[in-house]
């Protein structure tokens, strides 16, 4: 076996190379979207697909978000696996009915006989500047739809193992790229891919014994930074990723919580309504006696999107996350 | 100087050339829906073809009656009736291969039984006890669809699927008047014409959306004429003229197997009963507009034909009616029989694997009818 040099890589990179191996792999998978082909998507992130496998297999589709996500169901009926992209987050709200009525729950409608092998790729979240309708964070709506797996990858390795797994995947997965880290680089070695985590496991990435901060996508690096930050203030945080929204490890992320007595969910999507208090339902219910303070959330405000030149207030930061944890010193209110 | 005088002085380039894609002439439809029946055309259509529309349509409509029925008795939670229509839903079914599919709405259950879907299978969605009962691959027939026009761009990406595998199948999708209104359709239409895929699409237009006529649905002149904005054909015909249907269906199948690509096709009818047994029609339309249709019956149109070329008698009627019969009083029989459910099927099919939650939820379930089955001491169902 040759051995393969480790070299840095971007998330994006990874992302196609992902796409590359399976399309190579099994002519079944057709990528299709709008701009992926000729142009490799706004992103690149379907850089040279199309020359290399040509455009049935990586085809340029009309400018309809219901159109491709809805002929993609009736390639998958006929034996295919498209991945499909969605632009940006909220261009993929046309598509919500087909995505809800038809894509999550054929299987279930047809009692398994009509499985739906279909990954939706969507480039979601804010931090790149991007003006109205370019950063929603969108995985609420799907993460309440019963038939989808929600998944988010937060390091270049993960962006292609979970990528690798959702196209294998023989149910829908809705595959959340946060894209303020598409240009972010680690060491990669293409071909040990392997070593990731299946979907619906969590992973700790970073040990620590005072505090669990819970996170996923583009707040891991955030939440990192600030564990190391915390150093300095005496906590020692741990971090846990959550890579996968549907299906939900409660056991990782339990048992982190039982070891540290203390957690504080994070993300940019709203609080209201959002991923973390559902986190914080699930994580009070199994370690109520285990925790020293309530479950506190860092979340973006319960405002839509702002414009690119006040996002900075409204994303959660390092400072922001300190304080809540601060704020776990709790002590009851008289 | 003033605005016009500077404009005056900006001499333009001209425009670089444009030319139109397609010509849109031939894919105008008629100015009149197509008939056969009672025309010099019907000379040619096959006798035996003929006689199996026939008996296809005095079925359907008994499937009909006896479904409707089963509402009053309780055995069916809604049904939407096809009486007046079922020369669209047989004729369409009859002129697709084996290997071709068919991509329902919740009103063509005729056709998924022309098909050759079990007539109670057919039913489940209606009766309650599971959303499809049939398997979409044992005859091709996709799920029946409630939401509207959604399986239309199914039909699309199928097609498009199968002719990229190398297999000449063609797609059949059926949508109601009402349904041309909704995105899905036009995404569906764009789609299929900008990748040729092998798809027919037919709308019938039985008039109304529920309660909704036509004119307050479109300003198009006909449903037809919509075609040509995609670049496909556009055909009009007569949704009672069984023959007729046939006919233009048959040809559109065969162009988009040919890979001529697709057709919209809109097939004028009438929905004889209300839009389902819940619905009140008397609140929208009159008696007089129900009877001049009931004059323009599909089964009327083919009986006469038959009997004026000498290929239906009485015996031939009462062999059709008796047939009808005998697969209502099948229905009745095993429609009456209790559905026996299992309950572990609420979390067997969310996802090849259940998730650790759906597995908790499962156990919970178990418990909740084990206690409930040490109570009352019974079976669960």
């Amino acid at each position: 076996m040759t051995t393969v040099a480790v070299k840095p890589a971007t998330m994006a990179q990874a992302l196609t190379r992902a796409m590359r191996d399976a399309m190579a792999a099994d002519p079944s998978v057709h990528v299709m979207g709008e701009d992926v082909g000729t142009l490799g998507g706004v992103f690149r992130v379907t850089d040279g697909l199309a020359e290399e496998f040509g455009e049935d297999r990586c085809t340029d589709t009309p400018l309809a978000e219901a159109g491709i996500l809805g002929t993609a169901v009736g390639m998958a009926m006929y034996g295919l696996r498209p991945v499909v992209e969605m632009q940006f987050d909220a261009f993929a709200y046309p598509a919500f009915e087909q995505l809800v009525s038809h894509v999550a729950k054929m299987r279930n409608r047809t009692r398994g006989r009509m499985p739906l092998p279909i990954t939706i790729r969507v480039p979601y979240g804010g931090g790149i500047g991007g003006v109205e309708h370019h950063s929603d964070s969108s995985e609420v709506y799907y993460m309440a739809t019963p038939g989808l797996h929600v998944v988010t990858p937060a390091t270049v390795a993960d962006a292609y193992g979970l990528l690798r797994a959702s196209i294998a995947s023989d149910d829908p997965v809705v595959f959340l790229e946060p894209k303020r880290l598409y240009w972010s680089k680690a060491d990669w070695n293409p071909e040990e891919p392997q070593s990731v985590e299946p979907i619906g496991r969590a992973v700790v990435r970073r040990s620590g014994r005072s505090a669990t901060l819970i996170t996923y996508g583009p707040s891991v690096p955030v939440c990192l930074e600030a564990a190391e930050a915390a150093r300095e203030e005496g906590w020692d945080l741990e971090v846990v990723d959550l890579r996968s929204l549907v299906p939900f490890d409660d056991e990782t992320v339990a048992a982190s919580v039982r070891r540290t007595g203390r957690a504080v969910v994070v993300h940019e999507s709203g609080g209201f309504g959002g991923p973390g208090g559902e986190i914080a339902a699930r994580v009070t219910e199994r370690c109520f006696h285990h925790l020293e303070a309530p479950v506190l959330r860092v979340a973006g405000f319960d405002i839509p999107y702002p414009p690119p030149m006040l996002e900075r207030h409204h994303l959660p930061g390092v400072d922001r996350i300190l304080d809540a944890v601060g704020r776990l010193q709790w002590e009851a209110e008289s | 100087m003033t605005v016009m005088e500077q404009r005056g002085a900006y001499r333009p380039s001209p425009p670089p050339a444009w030319q139109p894609r397609t010509d849109p002439a031939p894919l105008l439809p008629d100015a009149e829906p197509y008939r056969v029946l009672g025309t010099e055309a019907a000379a040619k259509a096959d006798p035996d073809l003929l006689r199996r529309l026939y008996a296809e349509l005095v079925r359907g409509r008994r499937y009909n009656a006896q479904a409707t029925a089963l509402t009053k008795q309780g055995r069916l939670a809604v049904y939407p009736s096809s009486t007046g229509q079922e020369a669209c839903e047989v004729a369409a079914a009859l002129a697709l291969e084996e290997r071709d599919w068919l991509f329902p709405s919740y009103r063509d259950t005729l056709a998924a039984v022309a098909r050759g879907v079990d007539p109670v299978e057919a039913l489940t969605l209606l009766r309650g006890d599971w959303h499809t009962g049939y398997d979409p691959y044992e005859h091709r027939v996709a799920p029946l669809s409630t939401p509207l026009a959604t399986q239309l761009p199914h039909a699309v990406g199928l097609a498009h699927a199968a002719r990229i595998k190398g297999d000449d199948v063609v797609a059949l999708a059926m949508v109601g008047d009402g349904g041309t209104s909704e995105g899905d359709f036009h995404e569906a239409l764009n789609f299929a014409a900008v990748w040729q895929a092998p798809v027919v699409f037919l709308v019938q237009n039985n008039g109304f959306a529920i309660s909704v006529p036509l004119a307050k649905q479109t300003a198009a002149p006909s449903l037809a004429h919509k075609a040509v904005g995609y670049g496909m054909p556009g055909r009009l015909v007569d949704g009672n003229d069984a023959a007729a249907v046939h006919e233009v269906l048959g040809e559109a199948v065969r162009r988009a197997r040919e890979g001529g690509g697709p057709t919209l096709i809109e097939a004028v009818t009438y929905r004889i009963d209300a839009h389902t047994n819940a619905d009140d029609a008397t609140r929208y339309r009159g008696d007089a507009e129900v009877e001049a249709w009931r004059d323009h019956d599909p089964i009327a149109l083919l009986d006469r034909e038959l009997t004026a070329r000498g290929l239906l008698d009485e015996a031939g009627r009462e062999a059709a009616r008796d047939a009808a019969e005998a697969m209502a009083a099948d229905l009745r029989e095993r429609m009456n029989q209790d559905a026996v459910l299992d309950p572990a099927d609420l979390f067997a099919h969310v996802y090849a694997e259940p998730t650790p939650q759906l597995r908790e939820q499962h156990a919970q379930l178990r418990a909740e009818l084990d206690a409930e089955h040490d109570t009352h001491g019974g079976a669960h169902r």
